[in-house]
């Protein structure tokens, strides 16, 4: 089929980070994939995409601001006048270089708060971070900058969800986005002890609905939810490689961050391709686009053009098949391993905690 | 709801972005994970939305623009849009 248009893309400039979060989305192997794209390169693919038709650039990580050579992506990155977010744990920003990237010509930061309280966003980052988030808060702001804050949510911090959101409005951020975790990668291997229960969520999910209403106009708040607890599937990334890509600090193209765990897919590199070529052409991109790859219960579900039959990376970890029908579906076969899950979150093992980094990383490598 | 057109002089806010978009040939307000496709009544009434103007000079200078056009149809284009878009936070008075 023809590629459709891209609208947004995540550019992961490195997996180096200075937190240790539980719920990390990036790679368990991360430690392994070192060789980043160089500025050129990088520049390069940003021309590309806004050629292709896409007008969200994400740069994100890890953490971009270990790259040295931000300033000069984000100031490409406008020149190709894409509208330019930075996603940041916020830790290594400082005043000095918010003017920088605001002379560079950047849009909007997105910077991470893992809670209200100190003692649980501490031990959920793995650091001590806290008290340099909030300044940094304060300093996004004043340098004149639209903030976003993101707060994943999980069993440590959905309780606080009205202190989250009373936190924001504080700040003055203008968007407030409750992304409850979404089991992949770290996050998975952490599923025993971040999975809230039902009840907790159901309350959480009612803060935030209230909320919005009382805030709209000032501050936006969304709120992503766990998909472990309907029987629906999202229509994950809105379809695969439909109008969104990732592209991972060694240049591979991806439909989202998660992908690679997808055995038997080559993602192609930018290092070798053009994006243009890769978009339209990349057998990985096209192996789920449309609804031909799709069996039953999925072809002939007339739910498959809302919800693309769910997500494949889903699909994949936990049935061991990438093109089955999400098992979040009620009409999979698989459907009791997300009902079993969801159970056992009312009764938390005592599981231990694994924090994203290289010597985990090593360890998990090895495993898989 | 749109505040008084005689006196609120609206511009956009700090995370939108009105921009011509080459590949569907259309003006687009862009934000944070989303944007608006524009026509070109739309693009017009944004370009005016400059926190000087007040609404109703905005009318007056599209009524302008468009000769032929309702002035009464005009006026409640730019509220439609004004108050979808204040709703979404896309404007600051």
């Amino acid at each position: 089929m023809a590629a459709p248009r891209p609208y947004t893309l995540v550019a992961e400039l490195t997996y180096r980070c200075p937190l240790r979060c539980l719920y990390c989305s990036n790679p368990v192997n991360f430690h392994a994939l070192r060789a980043e794209l160089s500025t050129e390169q990088w520049r390069q693919t940003f021309s590309e995409a806004a050629k292709l038709g896409v007008v969200q650039l994400h740069l994100s990580g890890g953490e971009p601001l270990l790259r040295p050579d931000l300033p000069e992506l984000i100031g490409h990155a406008r020149g190709c006048d894409l509208y330019t977010n930075l996603i940041t744990s916020g830790t290594l920003l400082t005043a000095e270089k918010l003017r920088q990237f605001r002379d560079c010509g950047l849009d909007h930061i997105q910077l991470s708060i893992q809670d209200s309280e100190r003692q649980t966003a501490e031990l959920v980052a793995g650091v001590r971070s806290y008290d340099k988030k909030l300044e940094v808060a304060r300093l996004i702001k004043e340098a004149g900058f639209p903030l976003t804050l993101n707060v994943v949510l999980h069993r440590f911090n959905i309780e606080h969800v009205p202190a989250l959101i009373a936190q924001a409005a504080e700040l003055g951020a203008q968007r407030l986005e409750l992304a409850n975790t979404q089991y992949y990668a770290w996050a998975l291997e952490n599923r025993t002890r971040l999975m809230p229960t039902q009840t907790q969520y159901a309350q959480a999910e009612t803060a935030a609905r209230d909320a919005r209403a009382r805030y709209r106009g000032t501050m936006e708040i969304a709120f992503v939810r766990v998909d472990y607890f309907y029987d629906q599937p999202k229509a994950c990334m809105g379809g695969w490689a439909r109008t969104y890509m990732c592209i991972t600090p060694t240049g591979e193209v991806l439909p989202c961050h998660a992908a690679h765990v997808i055995p038997g897919l080559h993602f192609d590199s930018v290092r070798d391709q053009s994006l243009s070529t890769i978009w339209r052409h990349s057998p990985a991109l096209n192996a789920f686009r449309g609804d031909d790859w799709m069996q039953e219960p999925c072809r002939s579900c007339p739910q498959k053009t809302i919800d693309f039959g769910g997500c494949r990376c889903q699909a994949l970890l936990l049935t061991g098949d990438a093109a089955a029908t999400d098992p979040v579906c009620r009409l999979s076969p698989h459907h009791q391993v997300v009902v079993e899950a969801s159970v056992r979150a009312e009764q938390p093992e005592a599981s231990s905690l694994v924090y994203r980094d290289r010597q985990n990383s090593e360890r998990l490598s090895v495993r898989s | 709801m749109v505040d008084d057109p005689t006196t609120w002089t609206p511009h956009l806010s700090s995370k939108a972005r009105l921009r011509w978009d080459e590949v569907g040939k259309q003006h687009m307000l862009v934000f944070p994970e989303a944007a608006l496709m524009l026509n070109e009544t739309a693009a017009a009434i944004l370009k005016l939305c400059d926190g000087a103007r007040t609404v109703e000079q905005i009318t007056d200078t599209l009524a302008q623009q468009f000769i032929g056009a309702d002035r009464q149809i005009i006026a409640e284009e730019v509220t439609a849009l004004l108050t979808r878009l204040q709703t979404r936070g896309l404007l600051e008075a």
